[in-house]
């Protein structure tokens, strides 16, 4: 899809935002994206974005940090350098478990957060020296800006957008 | 609108109370008259199969060991079980007692957050916490003349309250300043008397809110349990030591207060929860959505962890160090009650971490219910193991009276609660954050 067949609408309040994203999906036009200054609570429900999957990312991700810890407090602690600390030799993991619990419980919280983060960035395709995407530089000030597919019509969608409470229209060039 | 009492639920709580009075009786009645006869009881409950646990011997230390010459020795041991037979009765009731009790004190100290804390989600339930509130005064009440029936010598449920006891050991002399008879009941009533005059208060003000012009009843309920809750932190953990700890008189954990709390807080949010989402069953409570019992289960889930890692760090700091008198604590509980003390761990941490972490579960009627069941039944289990093995050591049995104290005192919690919900409206009309909590989605 051309980037030419798309209305950039720019408004400079998040509750008209909201307002004229709902009007816009109630008359079946289809949002592109939408580019905000701030998170806008109830945006995504609003544009019927699907549900994020990061969260069983991170859970795997936990169960893995779980699993790498375990690993490495018994080869660490067990099997190559037992030591008897505090009366209770290093023989077997599971009856030295009470100890490794501190450790088992950071890794899973640290492996969760990072791996989360790393997935969230690449899966948003933000990594180092990307350029930025967002159409109108104002977005990162205070303006927000919503991007429709152009569907029949187009001077009825700009009369909608202006209806909603835009500051400013782009009409796709021809 | 206004709720009215279901037929039903009134008898089902009748039949509970009656039920649980006559089994609890029974408990009281069977247990043995003399030495002998509780010798012949265990003697039959080993034949019977449950036994395998000997006659080891870890019941000496809270009972000055070493004070028994070894020829006495069998004769004190059989004098100690025949004690302990006769404590189970009492021990049931008490648990059971303590544990409907704590709810009510959790949903208060709940409540009290959310007045001091000017939360903008939860008005729309306040009624509710209020009516489960009401339990306190009877569950109080209650709680408090099993306390002075055993400072009056009719249960052995206290060690240290036996002046005999008392006079052979070094240690409970040296705590007597603080664990005697007299300085636990004034402490006693000054704890139920200092919350039960919150809840009256608060819910006056409440109340008198809906009725009033201005918002002054609002800032000084503001005020009102801000005051409480400090009082509350102090005297919860007091009370913690003396109503529980002490049956233990000579081990201690500085964190008990907290991990008492935990308890009673998380049963409290999981009794919210469960009564709303009855409620709404009954097409009650119409503004209350999805997301206020999303909040909830969110709050059961994370106490739920909170209750682990205080339950964890009292007991790996124990562990660890294993000096012997702070570790026989765990050493009973682990010998003679292996299945309620890892089983209750199963059920208040891995059972609400696995089900109650999907963020979607927590929005599911019938999930909150089932969680919130299994909670309250860990954290039964979790007063189980805080009470009996200090009271009826290894003769412990999840039999008629413990079935018949539950059974009575969530019978009497049903009825007080619901009974407490008719009086006024189910919803508060001029919170001046109620709008905010009808709004509240998430």
């Amino acid at each position: 899809m051309a980037a030419t067949t798309l209305f950039k609408a720019l408004y400079d309040d998040d509750d008209l935002l909201m307002h004229a994203v709902k009007k816009l999906r109630s008359e079946k036009y289809h949002i592109e994206e939408v580019y905000t200054p701030f998170p806008v609570h109830g945006l995504d429900k609003a544009m019927g974005l699907a549900d994020t999957r990061i969260a069983i990312t991170s859970f795997m991700y936990g169960c893995l940090g779980l699993a790498v810890a375990i690993t490495m407090m018994n080869y660490i602690m067990i099997q190559d350098w037992p030591q008897d600390i505090g009366g209770k030799p290093s023989f077997s993991y599971l009856e030295n478990m009470p100890a490794f619990v501190p450790i088992m419980f950071e890794m899973t919280v640290f492996f969760a957060a990072h791996l989360m983060v790393i997935t969230f960035y690449l899966r948003s395709k933000m990594w180092p020296f990307k350029k930025a995407e967002n159409p109108d530089i104002r977005t990162t000030d205070d303006k927000f800006l919503v991007e429709v597919q152009v569907k029949g019509d187009e001077e009825e969608l700009k009369e909608l957008l202006l209806d909603t409470g835009a500051i400013e229209v782009h009409v796709p060039k021809k | 609108m206004k709720y009215t009492f279901s037929n039903r639920l009134k008898i089902g709580s009748y039949i509970a109370m009656a039920l649980g009075l006559i089994m609890l009786a029974a408990g009281f009645m069977s247990t043995p008259s003399s030495v002998e006869e509780a010798k012949a009881m265990v003697a039959a409950s080993h034949a019977d199969g449950h036994g395998g646990h000997g006659e080891a011997d870890t019941h000496g230390a809270a009972h000055g060991e070493g004070e028994h010459a070894a020829a006495g020795h069998d004769a004190a041991h059989d004098e100690h079980v025949y004690h302990q037979l006769k404590n189970r009765p009492w021990s049931a009731l008490y648990v059971a007692a303590f544990f409907f009790f704590m709810i009510a004190l959790g949903v208060l100290a709940f409540y009290a957050v959310q007045h001091a804390a000017q939360a903008g989600w939860s008005p729309l339930l306040f009624r509710i916490m209020e009516g489960i509130t009401a339990y306190l005064v009877p569950g109080g009440i209650i709680v408090f003349v099993i306390l002075v029936l055993s400072v009056l010598h009719f249960n052995h449920l206290f060690t240290w309250m036996d002046a005999e006891v008392v006079e052979h050991d070094a240690l409970l002399q040296g705590k007597k300043g603080y664990l005697n008879p007299t300085f636990f009941l004034v402490r006693a009533a000054i704890f139920l008397g200092g919350w039960i005059a919150y809840r009256q208060i608060s819910r006056r003000l409440s109340l008198a809110h809906d009725k009033a012009e201005d918002n002054s009843n609002f800032k000084k309920n503001f005020r009102w349990s801000a005051g409480f809750l400090v009082f509350y932190l102090v005297s919860e953990s007091m009370m913690s030591w003396d109503w529980i700890m002490s049956l233990d008189p000579h081990w201690f954990s500085t964190l008990f207060g907290w991990y008492v709390f935990a308890s009673m807080f998380v049963s409290g949010i999981t009794v919210i929860a469960m009564v709303t989402i009855y409620l709404k069953s009954k097409g009650y409570l119409e503004e209350v959505n999805n997301s206020h019992i999303h909040d909830l289960a969110k709050f059961m889930f994370g106490i739920s962890i909170f209750w682990t890692y205080l339950w964890f760090s009292q007991f790996m700091l124990i562990w660890y160090a294993n000096i012997p008198e702070e570790v026989t604590y765990f050493v009973t509980r682990i010998e003679h009650y292996k299945l309620p003390f890892f089983g209750m761990l199963a059920l208040n941490f891995i059972f609400p971490l696995l089900v109650l972490m999907n963020s979607d579960y927590k929005r599911v009627n019938w999930f909150v219910i089932m969680t919130g069941i299994i909670i309250l039944f860990g954290h039964y289990m979790d007063v189980f193991n805080m009470v009996m093995p200090a009271t009826v050591g290894e003769n412990w049995h999840l039999g008629i009276p413990e079935i018949g104290g539950i059974l009575f005192f969530g019978g009497l919690f049903i009825f007080i609660v619901f009974n407490a919900l008719t009086k006024e409206e189910l919803t508060p009309k001029r919170n001046p954050f109620l709008e905010e909590s009808r709004q509240f989605h998430y």
